[in-house]
């Protein structure tokens, strides 16, 4: 089992630890909905150091990325953070990624943990021109900070003007706690914050720093628990979940990040056919009206017909009640539609709503 | 961990308070513990009739749904309502908060139930 180089730092806050992708992570440290609570309301720090790295690199790069991602790469400016998934040739998904563009000849890629190694292998085998493809996922820790204080305690830390990293854009050198790092005003969790990149065993320093400097402002530690309510109710996608091999990203509802008009991508063909044809179903997200959790696999019928599959599904702490996803028939994704969500062999009444479930409050 | 004398403990951590011919259900403290926060209670339904080792309920926290198992056999003659509109309940005194009280069928089963200081061991070993 993997460790992040903050793993005594959480069996000291006495972290509920688990086992995700292979890696021994903390899933709350004082309960799963007063995190969640806190960073909707403060702040909360996670050690999300299982995400892999991939530096992708050469006068071919962005040539090379714009034929591996379904997003368009070459429009943004260096500096920015660009969200793209990567598919098969099916259309179906290796992966979602974080791209940082350094430069038209510099970019890092930020994976998910459990699919760091194939998605080095895709790339690797996919490689032509002028570019090189490394895997550093040992050598960067992340940091993330997530809610309305995060920009006021992280500015504690370092010199660096926040307030002039825009959403979805990233600083590469600078100072956090005394450590050099790379910042970008990125997250998962539907709210204003940053993600902090540090050298692997300069984590504790940071870790420790940020908790202190952030006490007072209500900042606590947030465990993978919190983590995914808080994207479930930003209707932010999970791999694994709403996204893939056999699920496309026009069906989990990533249109805007698939470029049909750009040259050639892996997976085009088969995307422009299905954006043609219509799509057959799509994400839909539902609130349960009836007695029950949703939990990921549960059936959806209508009546005695099977119309889909929740993706995701727990009980929502922002909004008190139980909410999931699903890959529902297109003919059941209308917001107001209701249909059955079958929990331990019993049907219990879901109705469809507009995503997402929590609304953004992103600084722009 | 709260371990109550004077009831019986199953090896999947739930408790019996028997009083008279009833027996009252629940789950101890190491269970609530290491379910976190409680959201959801599925109760049983009553009049239904449950063996020793069958789905008595359902109780579920934010990450996961766990089944409670009956640790005897009887006749559900009450479900504790309190706990479907504040499942949090059972964390703050899940010896207080019963789930359901059964008509014992068959008290012979409690035999093969521990004591509270045998239970005490039995967590001991869980560590």
């Amino acid at each position: 089992m993997k460790k992040t180089p903050l793993y005594d730092h959480h069996l000291g806050l006495n972290a509920r630890m688990t086992d995700f992708g292979g890696w021994l992570l903390p899933v709350e440290y004082t309960g799963i909905i007063e995190e969640h609570k806190k960073v909707r309301s403060a702040a909360g720090l996670f050690d999300v150091s299982h995400m892999g790295e991939i530096i992708v690199k050469g006068k071919d790069a962005e040539a090379f990325l714009q034929e591996l991602l379904t997003n368009d790469i070459s429009k943004a400016a260096d500096g920015k953070v660009i969200y793209s998934p990567m598919c098969y040739e099916d259309g179906g998904v290796v992966d979602d990624l974080l791209i940082y563009k350094y430069s038209s000849e510099y970019f890092l890629l930020v994976t998910n943990a459990a699919n760091t190694d194939k998605d080095f292998e895709w790339i690797s085998e996919h490689a032509k021109g002028d570019m090189e493809a490394v895997n550093v996922s040992d050598s960067w820790a992340l940091l993330a900070i997530q809610g309305p204080c995060a920009e006021s305690i992280l500015q504690k830390a370092t010199y660096c003007p926040l307030a002039d990293i825009r959403f979805y854009t990233f600083v590469p050198e600078i100072n956090v706690c005394g450590v050099p790092a790379m910042i970008s005003r990125t997250g998962y969790t539907g709210e204003d914050g940053f993600e902090v990149y540090i050298p692997w065993d300069k984590a504790p320093e940071v870790w420790e720093g940020l908790l202190d400097l952030g006490r007072s402002l209500g900042l606590v530690p947030a465990g993978l628990g919190a983590r995914d309510t808080l994207r479930l109710e930003a209707a932010l996608p999970l791999y694994g979940h709403e996204l893939s091999p056999d699920i496309t990203p026009l069906e989990a509802g990533l249109g805007a990040f698939v470029k049909l008009g750009k040259d050639s991508f892996i997976g085009k063909e088969a995307l422009l056919r299905q954006h043609a044809a219509g799509l057959e179903r799509k994400l839909t997200g539902f609130v349960m009206t009836g007695r029950g959790i949703p939990r990921s696999g549960y059936d959806i019928m209508d009546g005695e017909r099977k119309i889909g599959f929740v993706t995701s599904g727990s009980y929502s702490p922002s909004l008190g009640q139980n909410i999931g996803l699903a890959m529902a028939d297109i003919g059941y994704s209308e917001p107001g539609t209701e249909f059955d969500v079958i929990i331990r062999d019993k049907p219990v009444r879901a109705r469809t709503l507009e995503l997402p479930f929590y609304r953004k409050k992103y600084r722009k | 961990m709260k371990v109550l004398d004077g009831l019986y403990y199953s090896k999947e951590h739930e408790w019996v308070k028997v009083e008279g011919g009833k027996a009252y259900v629940g789950i101890t403290d190491y269970a609530q513990e290491s379910l976190g926060e409680i959201v959801f209670v599925e109760l049983p339904e009553i009049g239904s009739q449950v063996d020793a080792g069958d789905v008595l309920g359902v109780v579920e926290s934010v990450k996961a749904a766990s089944d409670i198992y009956s640790p005897i056999s009887g006749t559900v003659i009450e479900a504790n309502e309190a706990l479907a509109d504040d499942p949090a309940l059972l964390n703050e005194d899940p010896y207080e908060n019963w789930i359901a009280v059964l008509e014992i069928t068959d008290d012979s089963m409690l035999d093969e139930l521990m004591d509270a200081s045998a239970y005490e061991a039995y967590l001991a070993e869980e560590e």
